[in-house]
C-alpha cells in the first residue's frame, strides 16, 4: 500500500480516453430492410457495417437487416478511461450488434476506474441482436460496466454477455457488471455482478465458485407475455429461467470461455428456433 | 364481514400425527375413500423431506390430485406442527379458500416421536396413530399424544399375532392411558374398524359444525405422576 | 455505524430472531443445493459461501427491507408495487422469487397475528420477504438499518442453521463463522439504509448466479431436506 500511489489519477498525467460512440438504425423508406441511419465512432470505439461472422439467433441468413461491428481503435478501455455507446433500434428495423474480438480491460498508471456505458433503446416492432464478445478482467485492471436496455412494449431483444475472469492463469482486478432491461419502463432484469479483490465471498459457492468464466443470454419477445418459456436447469452449471416478463435468462458458469460459450449456446437451443444458432445440433 | 350465526363456517380442521410407519397416510387415504361422496375434503401433508407423502396419496387416487397438497417442513416436522405453525396455516387457509366450502381439512404431520402433537391454533382435533408392529407397550408408555389426542387409533391390528402383541390387551394400555378417552382398534383388512374410524369424524365434524366443540391441547408434554417414596403424598402436574 | 436507537433494539431482536413463528427454518438459504452439488464440503466453503450470499441475495434484501420501511414509516406504501417489480427483477429464477415470497406470505401471516397493523393488508397477495419485513420493521418503529440488520441476520443465520443439518460440522464452528460475519452484516445494513429513500431502480441488484442455478435444481431434486 505505502507509497505507491504516488501518482495521482488525473486524465491530465495518465491519458485517459472519454469516447462516445452512437449507433442508430431505422426501417428503409419502402419498409423492406433495415438500415444504419447513424454510426457514429469514437476513438477507441470504431463501428464499421459488416457481413455474419457466426450464426446469429433471430436473423440467421438474413440481408435485410442491418449489421454493425464494434472494434477496438486501441487497447482497453484502461484505468481512467470512460467509453459509452449509444444505440437506437428504430421502430420496426432490426439491428444486430456483432464484436470483432474480446475486450480486455486493464488497469491504469493511476490506478483510476475505467468505465463503460451503453445505453440501447429499442423502439416498437423492433429487434435488437447484440451478440457481444467476451471482455476480459485482467489482473489489477479496476472496471465498471454498466449496460441499459429500454425495451418499448412489442420489441424483441436477444444478447449475449460473457465475463472471463483474467486471462489465462491470472488473477482478475476488480470488476463490476451490470445489466439493467426494462419493457415498458417495467424492470424486467437487473443483475450486477462483482468479482475480484474487493469483492468478499464472490468465488464462494452462492456466486462463482471456482469459476473462471460466466454469462448469460437474455431473450426477450412480445409473444412470451402470457407464457415465458418454463425453467430448465439443463446442466449443474447453467439454467433457463423465464423473467418476470416476457422474457428468459440463460445463466451459465464455467471454468473456461469455450465450455461458457457451449453452455451458453446449449441453452439457447432449448428455446428452439428461431433462437437456435444451430438448431440441428439439439443434443449435446 | 363475519357470519355471528355460523361462526364454524370453515372446515374443520382436523390433524392426523404419530410415529414413522403407523400408516398416517394409510388412515387419511381411507377416510378420504370412504368419506368423500359425503365430505368436500381437502388434505395437507407435512413431509421431513421432499414431498413422499403428498405423492403417495396422489399416487392411490383417492381424491382429485389439487385437493392434496404439501408443506415442506426443512426437516423440522415437530416445529412445523406445535412451535410454528404459519407455513401449515396458511396451506389450509389457501385450501380453504381455494376449494370453498370444504367440510374437512386432514393435516398430516410428519412421521415424528411420541411427543409430537398438534398445536390448537392449528386444527380443531388430532387423532394419534400407533401400530401394534411397533410393540404393544408404546400405549402404555404413554405421551401427549397417546394421552391426549382426541382419537387414538392403534392400527393394523391385523397382525398382531404376527409380532407377539396382544392387541386387546394394548388397547387396554391404551385406555388407562388416556383415562377412558376414546381408542379405536383398526385394520384396513377389517371394513367394520374403518368404518367405526369413519363414524368418529362424522361425531366430530357433527358437533364441531354446531359449535360444540373447543379445541384442547393435549400439550407438549403429558401429565404425569411423580411418585416420592419419601413422601405419604404423590401429585400430578403438567409442563406447559 | 449504530443508528439503532436504544429505544429499538430488542424489537430488532424479536424481529431477526429465527424463533420468530414466520416459518424460517424450512428453507436451506441455497446451502443444502450448494452442499448437494459438491461446491461447499468444509467451514471454508461454508464461509465463502455464507459471506458471497450476504453480499449479493442478502444486500439485495437488506436494500429492499430498508426501502419498504421507509415508506411505511411514512405511511405512503404507493411505491410497494414498484419495489416488488424491481425485487422481481433482481431474482432471475423463477423458484427463488417464489421462495422470497412464500416466506413474505409467511412473515406477513405471523405479524398479523404477532402485532397488527394495517399496511400488511395493503401489500397484495404474495409480496416479497423483504418488503414485508421494512413495513414489520417500520411497525415496530425500526428505522430503515434496522430493518436491513434484521433481513439480513434473518437469512443469514437461517442458512448457517441448516448446516448442522446437510453437512458434518462442529455447531461452534458455524457460530464462529457468524460471529465472523457480523461487522459485515452491519456495514452491508449501512449501505441498504444509505439506499433506502432513492428511486427504485436504484437499489441494490448483486446477482449470484450459482445460487440460481442451484435453486432451480433443487426444486426438481427427489431427495431434500429444506424447501430451497
Amino acid at each position: 500500500m505505502s507509497g505507491s500511489l504516488r501518482l495521482k489519477a488525473s486524465p491530465k498525467v495518465t491519458g485517459a480516453m472519454f469516447a462516445r460512440a452512437t449507433l442508430a438504425s431505422e426501417l428503409s423508406g419502402d419498409g423492406r430492410r433495415s438500415v444504419v441511419s447513424t454510426l457514429r465512432s469514437d476513438g477507441p470505439l470504431v463501428l464499421r457495417q459488416c457481413n455474419p461472422k457466426e450464426p446469429e439467433p433471430l436473423v440467421k441468413g438474413r440481408r435485410d437487416v442491418a449489421r454493425v461491428a464494434l472494434a477496438a481503435g486501441t487497447a482497453g478501455p484502461i484505468g481512467g478511461d470512460h467509453y459509452s455507446l449509444d444505440v437506437h433500434v428504430g421502430a420496426g428495423s432490426t439491428l444486430v450488434l456483432t464484436e470483432v474480438s474480446a475486450m480486455l480491460v486493464l488497469p491504469g498508471i493511476g490506478g483510476g476506474q475505467s468505465q463503460m456505458t451503453v445505453n440501447v433503446t429499442v423502439d416498437a416492432g423492433a429487434t435488437f441482436v447484440w451478440w457481444a464478445e467476451p471482455i476480459i478482467a485482467a489482473h489489477r485492471c479496476h472496471h465498471s460496466h454498466d449496460v441499459r436496455v429500454a425495451l418499448a412494449p412489442g420489441a424483441r431483444l436477444v444478447l449475449r454477455e460473457e465475463m472471463l475472469l483474467g486471462r489465462h492463469g491470472e488473477v482478475p482486478g476488480d470488476f463490476t457488471s451490470r445489466l439493467r432491461i426494462t419493457q415498458g419502463g417495467r424492470p424486467l432484469y437487473d443483475q450486477r455482478l462483482g468479482f475480484g479483490p474487493s469483492a468478499p465471498g464472490w468465488n464462494g459457492a452462492a456466486v462463482l465458485d471456482t469459476n473462471r468464466a460466466v454469462g448469460s443470454i437474455i431473450a426477450v419477445d412480445p409473444a412470451w407475455q402470457d407464457a415465458p418459456p418454463p425453467a430448465l436447469p439443463y446442466d449443474r452449471c447453467a439454467a433457463l429461467t423465464p423473467l418476470p416478463g416476457p422474457g428468459a435468462a440463460i445463466g451459465a458458469v464455467a471454468p473456461d470461455s469455450l465450455h461458457l460459450r457451449r453452455l451458453l449456446l446449449q441453452g439457447l437451443r432449448t428455446l428452439g428456433p428461431p433462437w437456435a444458432t444451430d438448431p440441428k445440433e439439439t443434443t449435446t | 364481514m363475519s357470519d355471528e350465526k355460523n361462526v364454524n363456517s370453515r372446515a374443520l380442521r382436523l390433524g392426523v400425527a404419530g410415529p414413522v410407519g403407523t400408516g398416517k397416510s394409510s388412515v387419511i387415504a381411507a377416510i378420504c375413500r370412504r368419506m368423500r361422496d359425503e365430505f368436500q375434503i381437502g388434505v395437507i401433508t407435512n413431509d421431513i423431506y421432499t414431498d413422499e407423502d403428498a405423492r403417495f396419496l396422489k399416487s392411490v387416487g383417492v381424491l382429485p390430485e389439487e385437493r392434496i397438497r404439501a408443506v415442506e417442513t426443512g426437516s423440522c416436522p415437530h416445529t412445523a406442527i406445535r412451535d410454528d405453525v404459519t407455513m401449515n396455516l396458511i396451506a389450509v387457509e389457501d385450501m380453504e379458500r381455494d376449494f370453498a366450502p370444504l367440510d374437512i381439512v386432514l393435516v398430516e404431520s410428519g412421521g415424528d416421536n411420541l411427543t409430537a402433537t398438534f398445536s390448537p391454533a392449528l386444527v380443531d382435533a388430532q387423532l394419534f396413530v400407533l401400530d401394534v408392529a411397533g410393540g404393544g407397550d408404546v400405549a402404555r408408555k404413554g405421551g401427549p399424544g397417546i394421552s391426549g389426542a382426541d382419537l387414538l387409533v392403534i392400527n393394523k391390528i391385523d397382525l398382531g399375532e404376527h409380532v407377539d402383541v396382544d392387541v386387546d390387551r394394548m388397547v387396554a394400555d391404551a385406555e388407562k392411558a388416556r383415562d377412558g378417552g376414546p381408542v379405536l382398534p383398526l385394520s384396513r383388512k377389517r371394513p367394520e374398524t374403518v368404518e367405526k374410524l369413519c363414524d368418529w369424524v362424522r361425531g366430530m365434524h357433527h358437533t364441531y359444525a354446531a359449535g360444540g366443540h373447543t379445541p384442547k391441547d393435549p400439550g407438549p408434554m403429558a401429565p404425569h405422576h411423580h411418585a416420592h417414596d419419601d413422601h405419604d403424598h404423590s401429585h400430578s402436574h403438567s409442563h406447559d | 455505524m449504530a443508528s439503532i436507537g436504544a429505544g429499538q433494539q430488542a424489537a430488532l431482536l424479536l424481529l431477526a430472531d429465527g424463533r420468530l413463528p414466520a416459518g424460517g427454518y424450512a428453507p436451506s438459504g441455497g446451502l443444502e443445493p450448494a452442499v448437494t452439488a459438491g461446491r461447499v464440503s468444509d467451514m471454508a466453503g461454508l464461509e465463502a459461501f455464507l459471506v458471497g450470499r450476504a453480499e449479493t441475495a442478502g444486500l439485495v434484501a437488506a436494500g429492499f427491507a430498508a426501502a419498504a420501511c421507509v415508506r411505511a414509516a411514512r405511511g405512503d406504501l404507493s411505491q410497494i408495487p414498484e419495489l416488488e417489480a424491481e425485487l422481481d427483477a433482481r431474482i432471475p429464477s423463477p423458484e427463488l422469487r417464489k421462495v422470497s415470497r412464500d416466506l413474505g406470505r409467511q412473515l406477513r401471516r405471523a405479524m398479523t397475528g404477532i402485532y397488527p397493523h394495517e399496511h400488511y393488508a395493503e401489500l397484495g397477495r404474495a409480496p416479497h420477504q423483504p418488503v414485508v419485513m421494512g413495513v414489520a420493521a417500520a411497525a415496530l418503529g425500526l428505522d430503515a438499518h434496522g430493518a436491513a440488520l434484521a433481513i439480513l441476520h434473518e437469512n443469514n443465520s437461517g442458512a448457517a442453521a441448516a448446516a448442522a443439518k446437510v453437512m458434518r460440522v462442529d455447531p461452534f464452528h458455524v457460530h464462529a463463522i457468524l460471529a465472523r460475519m457480523t461487522a459485515q452484516l452491519d456495514r452491508l445494513a449501512g449501505v441498504a439504509a444509505a439506499a433506502a429513500d432513492g428511486a427504485p431502480c436504484d437499489l441494490p441488484c448483486h446477482g449470484a448466479p450459482l445460487a440460481d442455478i442451484a435453486a432451480e435444481h433443487h426444486r426438481r431434486s427427489d431427495v431434500r431436506l429444506f424447501a430451497s
